[in-house]
């Protein structure tokens, strides 16, 4: 079944009315309902269009948080063969909010990283909904400094709400954790390439995202603060999300034109949840691009690169 | 209407209303309630002499108190794109932070000089806390890059005292990006084996903590500083139960391992002497009998290379 999002609302009337239409003509043969059931499939699908070429931020959120979105070991499964999962920081326990190991990406060894939010409500809290702990950044900053060890490339996939805000995080120095995994991805002579597939949540992003190169798709979001954080300290009230999505600019788009994401990956009409295999291919596309830009140059020359762009970025701000 | 109401008049108030609001002049200890008269706190660098606890000190107030003869030059700040989001709560940004240099007569919030401590040269950096919540934004991503690329320039160490309640919301994603660019600052030290020391005060949370507040060489906190990445706040609505007693306070910090030292602002600024000079292979200092190199009052002095001189004799 799909999960509609509020403001598909209409979407789904029609959707349901064409799925009646064509359960009533499966009960009584006879019934001749296609021209109508095509009308309203046309219908939807202008409407799905209208809805998606113009998303405002805040449904954009809502987009990056489907819960049918495809998840990073979705990604992991479909783009990489032999991937082996390593598990733990060494020092307290594995954080199961952050998957990573070794893999091969178009036969080439990797490593790869990403934030899993689960998919059922199992596994959505066995992933703790994707907020690692600081075993998960120090889990990654010992596979980034294997990869860089062994001169392999690391992917990052980026979907996390957030760091956790949790006693036992802070106790465990959760700041300290996400400073590392930052200063590790600043450090590493080999090609790291992320690509926010969902939420890109604060500095629990950050972590995994200071990149050669950052790609997002199309109805991702990358933002210092939720905007219902945000909404609730500077108006006072949570339920301005709306605004605050707008007033931050975290769209792909935005980011974009701010030098924060190199590249924009399309995603299918109405979002990646509607075609997951699609998206994953487009993701897929883009790593093998962005692999491909960075090969060949040596460690020192690519960690210069990452300064240098971070250095950069904010030396422009959004035209007026 | 004549010359008695429009100019004796205001002037007499104004002499009388200037009387009458001795601004800050008794002030309540937030720790004790203790009332403390303000020359007594200034004396004590802001710290309560009832009770100990340490109030936030102002950038300038404190490398007054820490420079020798409070004399250091201001090292200048590359000035980011003013607004780049155009971002708008309920006030639009550009005001709050006009709102924010007339409160507290500084362009931003971060204090950035050099100059000696003991006679050892220093690169320090002191973020604001009364300058919106301390709050990092590109301003102080580029005044913490100028800190240690002058520190990497004249080969000194960098000490730098951190205070913010976060990133700043109002340059949105670029106030993010603050932390690799902070990253990126501290590794330019570390390449050069430049000491990086950090002394967290009240408070330093969230995307500050998460980046250069927590990557020093040694890690100090002042007494009783409010710590963390997440506030209580946030985590009590998360997991719905009470924190603990002194949760994520500088001692609690220390006690699980995440700080070097806890130490009192009043003996801050031997202790860095002590381990700076350590850590540069300097000899050890020499204490209590240098003449200032400055003037002899603690009057400030912004003069460009005013804290250059030790051209008068009586360096050790």
């Amino acid at each position: 079944m799909t999960h509609y999002l509020d403001f598909e609302k209409p979407l789904a009337e029609i959707e349901g009315k064409a799925e009646e239409l064509r359960a009533m003509a499966r009960e009584n043969e006879e019934m001749d309902i296609e021209d109508e059931a095509a009308a309203l499939d046309r219908k939807a699908r202008e409407l799905l269009q209208d809805l998606y070429t113009k998303l405002s931020p805040w449904r954009k959120c809502q987009v990056a948080r489907h819960p049918d979105r495809p998840h990073c070991r979705d990604y992991v499964e479909a783009l990489f063969t032999e991937f082996t999962a390593l598990a733990g920081d060494r020092g307290f326990a594995d954080d199961h909010a952050v998957m990573g190991g070794l893999a091969r990406f178009d036969d080439m060894p990797v490593v790869v990283i990403g934030h899993e939010k689960g998919h059922d409500t199992q596994s959505r809290i066995h992933r703790n909904f994707g907020m690692a702990r600081p075993e998960g950044y120090r889990k990654a900053v010992r596979l980034m400094e294997m990869a860089d060890r062994f001169r392999l490339p690391v992917v990052t996939l980026i979907d996390t709400p957030g760091a956790y805000p949790g006693k036992g995080a802070e106790e465990r120095g959760q700041s300290e954790a996400i400073a590392r995994s930052t200063e590790k991805c600043l450090q590493i002579g080999v090609p790291l390439v992320s690509v926010v597939i969902g939420e890109g949540g604060s500095g629990g992003a950050v972590a995994f995202a200071t990149a050669n190169r950052v790609a997002m798709l199309e109805h991702s979001v990358y933002s210092v603060i939720s905007p219902e954080g945000c909404a609730s300290i500077l108006w006072k009230d949570s339920e301005k999300m709306r605004e605050a999505a707008e007033a931050l600019r975290l769209t792909a788009q935005d980011l974009y034109g701010l030098g924060v994401c190199d590249r924009i990956i399309a995603e299918p009409l109405g979002g990646a949840h509607r075609d997951p295999q699609g998206t994953i291919a487009s993701v897929g596309a883009a790593i093998a691009v962005m692999l491909k830009e960075l090969s060949g140059k040596d460690g020192a020359s690519l960690v210069e690169a990452r300064r240098k762009k971070f250095l950069k970025i904010g030396s422009k701000g959004l035209a007026a | 209407m004549n010359w008695i109401t429009n100019y004796v008049r205001p002037r007499i108030n104004s002499i009388f209303s200037r009387r009458e609001t001795p601004e800050n002049l008794w002030s309540k200890c937030d720790g004790c309630g203790t009332m403390l008269f303000h020359r007594e706190i200034s004396d004590n660098l802001n710290v309560c002499t009832s009770c100990g606890h340490h109030m936030n000190i102002t950038p300038r107030d404190r490398f007054a108190a820490l420079f020798d003869g409070g004399v250091y030059s201001e090292i200048e700040v590359p000035e980011p794109v003013a607004d780049p989001l155009h971002f708008r709560d309920s006030k639009r940004y550009p005001d709050r932070m006009k709102a924010a240099q007339k409160a507290t007569g500084e362009r931003e919030a971060m204090l950035v000089g050099t100059g000696e401590i003991g006679r050892t040269p220093i690169v320090a950096a002191a973020q604001d806390f009364g300058f919106m919540g301390g709050s990092m934004g590109m301003y102080v991503g580029n005044a913490i890059i100028a800190a240690a690329e002058e520190a990497v320039r004249l080969g000194r160490p960098l000490v730098l005292f951190s205070a913010a309640g976060g990133a700043r919301m109002q340059e949105g994603i670029l106030s993010l990006m603050q932390m690799p660019r902070t990253t990126v600052a501290v590794q330019m030290l570390k390449e050069k084996r430049l000491p990086y020391i950090v002394v967290l005060t009240h408070p330093t949370t969230g995307g500050v903590t998460a980046s250069y507040a927590m990557l020093g060489d040694v890690q100090i906190a002042e007494p009783g500083a409010l710590i963390c990445f997440a506030g209580p706040r946030v985590i009590e609505q998360t997991i719905r139960e009470k924190l603990p007693e002194g949760f994520q306070t500088a001692e609690y910090l220390l006690e699980h391992g995440m700080l070097d030292r806890v130490t009192d602002r009043r003996r801050m600024r031997d202790e860095l002497i002590v381990l700076t000079r350590m850590l540069m292979h300097m000899p050890p200092p020499t204490w209590g009998d240098l003449p200032p190199p400055g003037p002899e009052d603690r009057t400030r002095d912004d003069a460009p290379g005013a804290a250059e001189d030790g051209a008068d004799g009586t360096a050790a």
